[in-house]
């Protein structure tokens, strides 16, 4: 892939203003989506298109679109999930703050396809500087009549506000999300009904990911067909991958769907920090399993990930070298589970709890061998019980650590003391 | 931590009230009340509380329930910097936990706690979307990546 789609011109400081924006074409895909095309059309060529929803769960999002799209209620609900909590993520922040006039001009047409009058950026509270970046590109749409009650002189009305989370990273869950806009608690809620039906006060409401939202213009203006011939045939498109850990070039590239784990590595991040030899990697976020180095020729794509065992998750790539003590790495990211549960089901608040005391034992040197029978256990009966994927993901992740790695956690209780220190 | 004065109150009453129009519900100002609060006071008070709960409508005891929730929110008072510092994976294998201990050696800081002079208090966050340049860590509404302990020096000396 030649061309950069979501992260085109990011390096260009002045990209963050209308003005840096238009000067490479920015809002003609919205121009030509008002005045060329009806609402059932742009769902049409989403829906061809084949993109699938870039926050984690992959689910295709013209058909998301078309279930908000026939029901009679109204009004509905935009929302931008850019709450990104998920460890080893940070593939929004380029688009937040270098880029923020793509995903405005991506949820202007979405707002018109679906006739939503109304949106919400959802912006993590870790990010004060993208909340101006936001909120200066918002002021300027409207005086350019990108957002507001006449947009474009065509009778469509749709504003949009900047609404700050609080660190807490259940809200990146869409309805724990919406909880947390309505002024609550964010706890996940019971599904169905599905927010597409019953969203933000009852509504039907989208709730779709910055990166989602990005690619919008791009279909509507160079048509779904030109968007399908870019990576895989079940997963077509460009992708963001944020890269941490131990490569030499960590940061977030946008390459096809589809690419692999060893290509994105050592071709793009240039491979392992130091020379070390890799030792795993979690492709798609702390939430997603591990990957042992003999199957990093993987695709990372949303179909066969699953296949090696693991999931895409958020595109979040985090790689560990033979310097890296994997029971640490998973007793701090239990750590995290347990600070992030919300506490609405049993199974994750004290299963959580129960995984990162028992791993802090090993960790520290103080486990017996029935400690890590008994992670198992907890780990093996928290799976499938919670009420989110929550506790599921802090289990699932914890299970393929111990079964690839199994080794380690045995060395740290026989020899109290690490392998890797 | 801010005086809490009538005039300053009457400041939050109209934010609050703008807040309002944004939203449908009037429940759904809370988030942002809470960060208006901050800006004004340094922290959620109990005042604070009462005005919001006056305003809006919702009980003081659901308000703080609310703000309890979100790992944020300032719910006492803090230093006059604050220092949010991850030290989650990405964070963690980079030397997080080294910044940690330099921070209590030299400043006597503990997580959670705050100088003896109220300068600055730490928080340790759960990620902070900057792991691609860890270890990283927010100070007041600054982001500053790629931390070593001279650098944090450097930095927490511009802060007095």
């Amino acid at each position: 892939m030649d061309e950069r789609i979501i992260l085109r011109n990011t390096e260009d400081p002045h990209n963050a203003s209308i003005a840096g924006y238009m000067a490479y074409g920015g809002y003609k895909a919205l121009e030509q989506a008002v005045g060329e095309m009806t609402p059932r059309d742009i769902i049409d060529e989403i829906k061809s298109s084949g993109l699938r929803g870039r926050g984690g769960a992959g689910f295709p999002t013209g058909m998301k679109w078309q279930f908000a799209s026939l029901d009679p209620k109204f009004p509905k609900y935009l929302v931008c999930n850019a709450d990104e909590g998920e460890p080893g993520t940070f593939k929004d922040r380029p688009i937040l703050e270098h880029n923020p006039h793509l995903l405005i001009e991506g949820m202007i047409i979405s707002a018109y396809a679906l006739q939503s009058t109304r949106g919400y950026i959802y912006l993590r509270g870790e990010y004060p500087h993208a909340k101006r970046i936001l909120e200066r590109a918002i002021e300027e749409a409207l005086a350019s009549g990108y957002l507001g009650n006449d947009i474009l002189s065509k009778h469509f009305r749709f504003n949009l506000t900047v609404h700050s989370g609080a660190g807490a990273y259940i809200c990146g869950e869409e309805t724990a999300l919406l909880d947390s806009l309505e002024g609550r608690r964010g706890l996940p809620r019971l599904k169905p009904p599905f927010p597409v039906n019953s969203g933000l006060w009852g509504k039907p409401t989208i709730v779709n990911n910055v990166e989602t939202f990005a690619n919008i213009p791009y279909i509507v203006s160079q048509g779904a067909k030109a968007y399908a011939s870019i990576g895989v045939k079940d997963c077509p498109g460009p992708k963001l991958f944020s890269v941490s850990g131990r490569v030499n070039k960590p940061g977030v590239y946008e390459l096809p769907m589809g690419i692999s784990l060893r290509e994105i590595i050592y071709t793009h991040c240039g491979g392992i920090k130091g020379g070390g030899a890799l030792k795993g990697v979690i492709p798609g976020g702390i939430s997603t399993p591990i990957i042992a180095p003999e199957n990093i020729d993987c695709p990372m794509d949303f179909v066969h990930l699953p296949k090696y065992g693991s999931m895409l998750g958020s595109g979040a790539v985090m790689v560990f070298d033979d310097t890296v003590c994997i029971v640490r790495v998973y007793e701090r990211a239990m750590k995290f589970f347990e600070h992030e549960s919300c506490g609405k089901c049993t199974p994750c608040r004290e299963g959580t709890a129960w995984m990162r005391a028992i791993l802090g034992r090993i960790e520290r040197g103080d486990a017996s061998e029935r400690d890590l029978e008994t992670l198992q256990d907890v780990a093996e009966n928290v799976t499938g019980k919670t009420f989110c994927p929550l506790g599921d993901g802090a289990a699932g992740v914890l299970l393929a650590a111990m079964k690839t790695y199994r080794e380690e956690f045995e060395y740290h209780i026989k020899n109290k003391r690490c392998k890797v220190q | 931590m801010t005086q809490v004065t009538a005039e300053r109150l009457k400041i939050l009453r109209g934010k609050i009230y703008e807040l309002m129009e944004l939203y449908p519900s009037y429940q759904a100002a809370l988030l942002p009340s809470f960060f208006a609060a901050e800006e004004i006071f340094g922290f959620i008070s109990p005042e604070a509380i009462g005005e919001i709960s006056n305003v809006t409508g919702v009980p003081a005891a659901e308000i703080r329930g609310v703000a309890s929730f979100y790992a944020m929110y300032k719910t006492k008072p803090m230093g006059r910097h604050i220092i949010q510092l991850c030290t989650n994976v990405s964070c963690m294998i980079e030397g997080a936990y080294s910044l940690v201990e330099y921070l209590k050696e030299k400043y006597g800081l503990t997580p959670g706690g705050t100088t003896p002079d109220g300068r600055f208090s730490l928080v340790i966050m759960e990620c902070i979307g900057a792991c691609g340049t860890a270890p990283a860590m927010i100070l007041d509404t600054d982001s500053y990546e790629n931390l070593t302990k001279d650098r944090l020096d450097t930095l927490l000396e511009s802060y007095k």
